[in-house]
């Protein structure tokens, strides 16, 4: 009995200390796990691996620091995937803090597959408007885009010189934090029909599966162990695969205290009852 | 050199936002007001850059004739939004409101339509000839049960309020148990940048 009071009673600061040494070793010590890659995940993958070769791949920037962790592998991943397939890839952010991670994850990835900024990838920038820029961007996307992040005027972009609107872009990757998924599903996919697969954060993940289910998206990366599988299917092992260990024995540990803190609390409430 | 300085600082920030979890501290409140700051700083230079000067003051600059003076109509909508500042002025900025609200409202209403009601309503009319499909199915009529409110939870509605329930329920674990994962996420990767990037404890 006194241990389950003890039990109830223990300090948080003890908890954060456990996870941090559960998060801690299989880190420090590279250890890793099979990844069992997941339908939705695959799905995501074969969207990009069924284009045609030089397909044009708009990546949506949608997150900040705060979800970079689960985020910038997924970024990473895709962006490897679709290099590799020399597929044209067009960046932009609906997030003005994200997209320095855009820019980050482009200068790793491009040089790797010896790709040319203005002839196999642009990064268009961030701009304000939402879901205004998400419809008007149906009819032309210089409208909004006038000049990429560097100011160089769209027209004077060989990639661009045949992209006006959703008509020439064969896929959306929307890599989202937030609120913007949902509207490039409701603005850019149901109006104009363009194929999307969104890669999100765990938060976000689960509400994205309606729209799975509904083939709205033909693919879904769903946080961190998304990102693990689709290093897995790229094979190139990132943080994400890196991070998987980490995840499960943590997700083992509050498992554990979920179980000892529930069976804790009917215990106590019968002593009382009694 | 930049970048070791870069990284030490971000390591300290890092160690100053974890020691809130032994307890408030002025370490954690400075980084908290410098992450704030700091965003919003950026996010103004952004907004400038990639907004304002090329859409406003460029464009206003090289485009003739009527294109020239339209640029300005969303600007002074912009600037008097501003007005909230000032009280004896501030109801100018009803009018930038009200635009917003009625763009938002109208793009809305056909992003709910279009975008979701009909879509979901279509990818829930599936043939019951999987299991998938009849649990899909039966859980969203339970939930939609769950929901209405118009007559008493009694009887066999009552029996399919609780079910939806059961599902709602099992939707809310689903959600708990992805944000968890998306927390430790965070933990993971910033211990990895602790390990890799600062210490360099492992190659």
């Amino acid at each position: 009995m006194k241990f389950f009071e003890k039990i109830a009673n223990i300090d948080s600061r003890i908890i954060y200390l456990l996870l941090f040494i559960v998060v801690l070793i299989p880190v420090m010590f590279k250890m890793v796990l099979p990844v069992r890659v997941s339908e939705p995940v695959q799905a995501a993958y074969d969207s990009i691996e069924k284009l045609p070769e030089g397909s044009v791949i708009l990546f949506s920037v949608d997150y900040d620091a705060s979800s970079a962790p689960e985020i910038q592998p997924m970024l990473l991943a895709t962006l490897r995937h679709a290099f590799s397939r020399k597929h044209k890839v067009v960046l932009l952010g609906q997030w003005a803090l994200g997209l320095p991670f855009g820019e980050i994850g482009l200068n790793e990835i491009a040089p790797q597959f010896a790709a040319r900024y203005g002839v196999d990838y642009v990064n268009l920038g961030y701009r304000p408007g939402y879901r205004a820029q998400m419809v008007g961007m149906g009819r032309e996307i210089r409208d909004f885009f006038a000049t990429d992040y560097k100011g160089t005027p769209v027209d004077e972009i060989p990639l661009m010189k045949g992209i006006h609107n959703y008509n020439d872009i064969d896929l959306l990757v929307g890599l989202e934090a937030g609120q913007a998924g949902d509207e490039w599903i409701q603005f850019a996919g149901a109006r104009y029909g363009i194929n999307i697969i969104v890669g999100a954060t765990g938060v976000i993940a689960p509400d994205m599966f309606h729209y799975l289910q509904a083939k709205q998206i033909k693919g879904l990366v769903g946080g961190l162990q998304g990102a693990a599988e689709y290093e897995t299917l790229v094979k190139h092992a990132g943080t994400g695969i890196a991070g998987m260990v980490a995840q499960s024995y943590a997700h083992l540990l509050l498992l554990g205290f979920i179980l000892i803190g529930n069976v804790g609390y009917f215990v106590i409430r019968r002593r009382k009852q009694a | 050199m930049m970048q070791i300085i870069g990284t030490w600082i971000a390591a300290g920030l890092t160690l100053a936002i974890f020691s809130f979890l032994y307890k408030d501290n002025p370490f954690y409140k400075f980084a908290e007001h410098l992450y704030v700051g700091v965003s919003a700083a950026y996010a103004i230079l952004y907004v400038f850059y990639f907004d304002v000067k090329p859409l406003l003051i460029e464009k206003f600059i090289t485009e003739q004739g009527a294109e020239r003076w339209i640029i300005l109509i969303p600007a002074v909508f912009g600037l008097i939004m501003l007005s909230r500042w000032i009280p004896k002025i501030s109801w100018l900025s009803r009018w930038s409101i009200a635009l917003t609200v009625g763009i938002a409202a109208g793009l809305g209403i056909t992003g709910q339509i279009q975008g979701i009601l009909l879509p979901q309503i279509q990818g829930t009319l599936v043939p019951l000839t999987s299991v998938n499909n009849v649990i899909m199915v039966i859980g969203v009529i339970a939930t939609l049960v769950y929901f209405y409110f118009s007559i008493a939870h009694q009887g066999l509605v009552k029996h399919g309020a609780r079910l939806g329930m059961v599902f709602i329920m099992v939707a809310f674990g689903a959600s708990f148990g992805y944000t968890v994962m998306a927390r430790i996420s965070l933990l993971i990767g910033r211990l990895h940048f602790l390990v890799y990037e600062w210490l360099h404890l492992v190659k």
